[in-house]
């Protein structure tokens, strides 16, 4: 097993006869991924690569059956691209699109609850969903990771790959790498991502890798108490970052008192989740807790 | 992107929302001119994106033009927590019978926007939910669906306002609404909204009117508002921050002496973390981003050092998509260009981590130290903060604390 994206997924592209959108389904395509056709308005008939593109989400839906749909498109037109997809009937949406504004994002969150409960988004402003050696959708840099029983959750994409880096380092792989994304409404948080991990057989430890702004990581927090009884090891960062400052990431953003790294880290620690100070401690925890679970 | 008062209120009174008359001015004599427009008594507000201004004296009553000169010219210069007074809005000084407080704002946990509305308006509402929490009504508002006026008439009724004033609070609330869904913001809040007195003989109706404004504008929807695109304060941003945003560059203001360059956000405020945890202080955060090309790393490269506090820069890139031997090229011509005075610590992983090294190794850059993990980077890049400090003035120590 792993999470979300496996052998099963059949991918369709959003904004796949762009530069940066036919480059990354390409990369994706060589990693094993299923990719199935592609949309831009426009320009159906053509095809990238070998890769039929149509002109709706519709028509790529009737013609290739996707299962899950990535987005591409530019900011002003990715919310209606991911409802749309939505529409077609695709279960899995994966925004990799940055710049969404929020107002958007806060209309795509409540029309999919509303109209279209049974599709899933992930992201937008995300790096993706990898799950080694099955699938790989978004940008997600499939090398630095192997499979196996790690199971990484993340608002952040350099931050990911530096863990994973580090604990495939150490010999230990993941079952699938998450990217929930740095915008203040992500489709998924982390709350959705570690009740499909703590279901997962192939996980058997959860890396929670957070940051400053908004309550997730709170919320993530009471979930584990409750209801996780896989090991989780977080990290968050920007505990030296100023409130009210904006710091790259739409999301991340200390309002007042609310949404410091520091509260975030309490709450995660009275769930019983070791919090590492450092990238490399949160890897060497993982390590330590997955080495014990050998020996043992 | 935060709005000055007198933005917020402009961009309220286009949405229905009522606000005193006013003026925003920049000289002394303008001041004068604009409240004799307007007729005395005026109130002269220090426009700063600050809290506290009344308390550190930016904000005066006048009930002449004497007084106007006066408090014109001890305002205008001030300066407030590091804030320097650019512009005075000045309005009609108001009667003010109650005082209460409105804000619409996202609510990230609920994914809903968020009323929130109190009759304890004027004081910080952050202690109003913490002492009288029963006093703050907090209202949820379907995002989809929009607020109602029933919605509306009943936060008022239910805040408790006076039985005249429902359909006025009720009014501003609406358009409060209007101006956080239609100009695409993050925060709309007023405190106080005031209630006057009203005028015997005139059927004594009172009014409900803003009497101050918090606007935050989201940065990613000013495609959507041309309009818009020139507000905030300029005049007080970091000149540095506004050089990066005009270059498209993600780079936020600290006040340590160490520059700090990487590439993601996470991967910038957690280098950030690190090196704090080492026992130095970040100057800045800069997301490079993709920062593969030679042009783009000059330029983020520059930005760090236009600040004169910085005494040692760390480099911390992780290759992803972004190869590390382009960024080492990158690194290279860029320093060839500008030949920095500070020492660099560079810490190349990922993606062709080992060639980028090696090409770093053999370019032989003065001063530019490779370091494998972030740790030992961040231990490298304190060190030769400090060393460099005690080379230099008594003077620049103190400042690089």
């Amino acid at each position: 097993m792993s999470v979300l994206v496996d052998r099963d997924t059949r991918l369709a592209v959003a904004g796949i006869t762009g530069k940066e959108g036919a480059f990354h389904t390409l990369n994706n395509r060589r990693y094993g991924t299923n990719v199935v056709g592609g949309v831009t308005p426009g320009k159906g008939g053509q095809a990238v690569e070998g890769i039929p593109v149509f002109d709706t989400w519709a028509q790529v839906a009737e013609a290739a059956a996707p299962n899950t749909a990535m987005i591409f498109v530019p900011p002003r037109f990715a919310a209606d691209s991911i409802l749309e997809a939505a529409g077609a009937g695709v279960e899995l949406v994966i925004a990799i699109t940055e710049g969404i504004p929020a107002h958007d994002e806060l209309r795509v969150y409540n029309t999919l609850v509303r109209d279209h409960p049974g599709t899933r988004l992930i992201g937008p402003n995300c790096p993706g969903v990898l799950s080694p050696g099955k699938a790989n959708v978004g940008i997600i840099p499939a090398s630095f990771f192997s499979e196996g029983n790690v199971g990484v959750v993340s608002r952040s994409g350099t931050l990911t790959y530096q863990i994973g880096n580090e604990i495939a380092q150490a010999g230990f792989g993941c079952s699938s790498i998450v990217g929930i994304g740095g915008d203040p409404v992500p489709g998924s948080s982390f709350v959705d991502v570690l009740e499909l991990f703590q279901a997962d057989e192939q996980t058997e430890l959860i890396v929670l890798s957070g940051e400053i702004g908004g309550s997730a990581e709170e919320e993530a927090a009471q979930y584990i108490a409750e209801r996780v009884s896989k090991p989780v090891v977080a990290y968050i960062a920007g505990f030296t970052a100023p409130p009210g400052k904006q710091m790259g990431h739409a999301g991340a953003i200390v309002s007042g008192s609310a949404g410091t790294a520091a509260a975030k880290a309490l709450a995660l620690e009275a769930a019983d989740v070791r919090v590492g100070r450092t990238p490399t401690e949160v890897a060497a925890i993982a390590v330590e807790i997955l080495g014990g679970a050998v020996r043992s | 992107m935060d709005l000055l008062e007198y933005q917020g209120k402009q961009l309220f009174a286009r949405h229905g929302l009522k606000v005193s008359p006013g003026r925003a001015v920049t000289s002394v004599d303008e001041a004068v001119a604009a409240a004799a427009e307007i007729g005395y008594p005026v109130v002269l507000k220090a426009q700063v994106l600050i809290g506290g201004r009344g308390k550190a004296g930016g904000v005066k009553l006048a009930a002449d033009p004497d007084q106007a000169r006066v408090h014109a010219q001890s305002i205008l210069g001030m300066d407030i927590k590091g804030h320097t007074v650019h512009t005075l809005w000045i309005e009609r000084a108001s009667d003010i019978a109650s005082e209460y407080y409105a804000s619409v704002l996202l609510d990230r946990s609920a994914k809903q926007p968020l009323v929130l509305f109190s009759v304890e308006g004027g004081v910080d509402i952050e202690e109003v939910a913490e002492r009288t929490p029963e006093k703050l009504i907090r209202h949820h508002v379907d995002a989809l669906a929009g607020l109602s006026r029933e919605e509306a008439l009943d936060i008022a009724r239910r805040g408790g306002v006076d039985a005249d004033v429902v359909e006025g609070v009720a009014d501003a609330l609406m358009a409060l609404y209007e101006v956080w869904t239609e100009e695409d913001a993050t925060l709309t809040e007023i405190n106080p909204l005031i209630v006057t007195p009203g005028t015997a003989g005139e059927g004594g109706g009172r009014e409900v009117r803003a009497l101050d404004a918090k606007v935050s504008l989201d940065g990613n929807a000013l495609f959507r508002h041309p309009e818009n695109q020139g507000l905030s304060d300029s005049a007080n941003q970091d000149p540095i921050e506004r050089r990066a945003s005009e270059q498209g560059v993600q780079y936020v203001a600290l006040d340590g002496d160490i520059g700090v360059l990487g590439n993601g956000a996470g991967l910038v405020m957690s280098t950030l973390d690190v090196v704090a945890q080492a026992g130095g202080a970040p100057a800045n955060f800069l997301d490079a981003g993709g920062g593969s090309d030679a042009e783009k790393i000059k330029q983020a490269v520059e930005l760090i050092l236009s600040n004169d506090a910085v005494k040692a820069v760390l480099f911390n890139i992780f290759g992803g998509i972004t190869r590390c031997d382009e960024v080492a090229r990158g690194l290279i011509a860029a320093f060839e260009e500008i030949r920095p005075s500070v020492p660099f610590v560079v810490r190349l992983d990922g993606t062709n981590d080992v060639q980028g090294r090696e090409l770093l190794k053999q370019a032989d850059l003065p001063n530019v130290h490779a370091a494998r993990t972030m740790s030992e980077a961040a231990e490298q890049v304190v060190a030769l903060a400090r060393a460099g400090t005690s080379n230099g003035s008594v003077a620049a120590a103190e400042a690089g604390g």
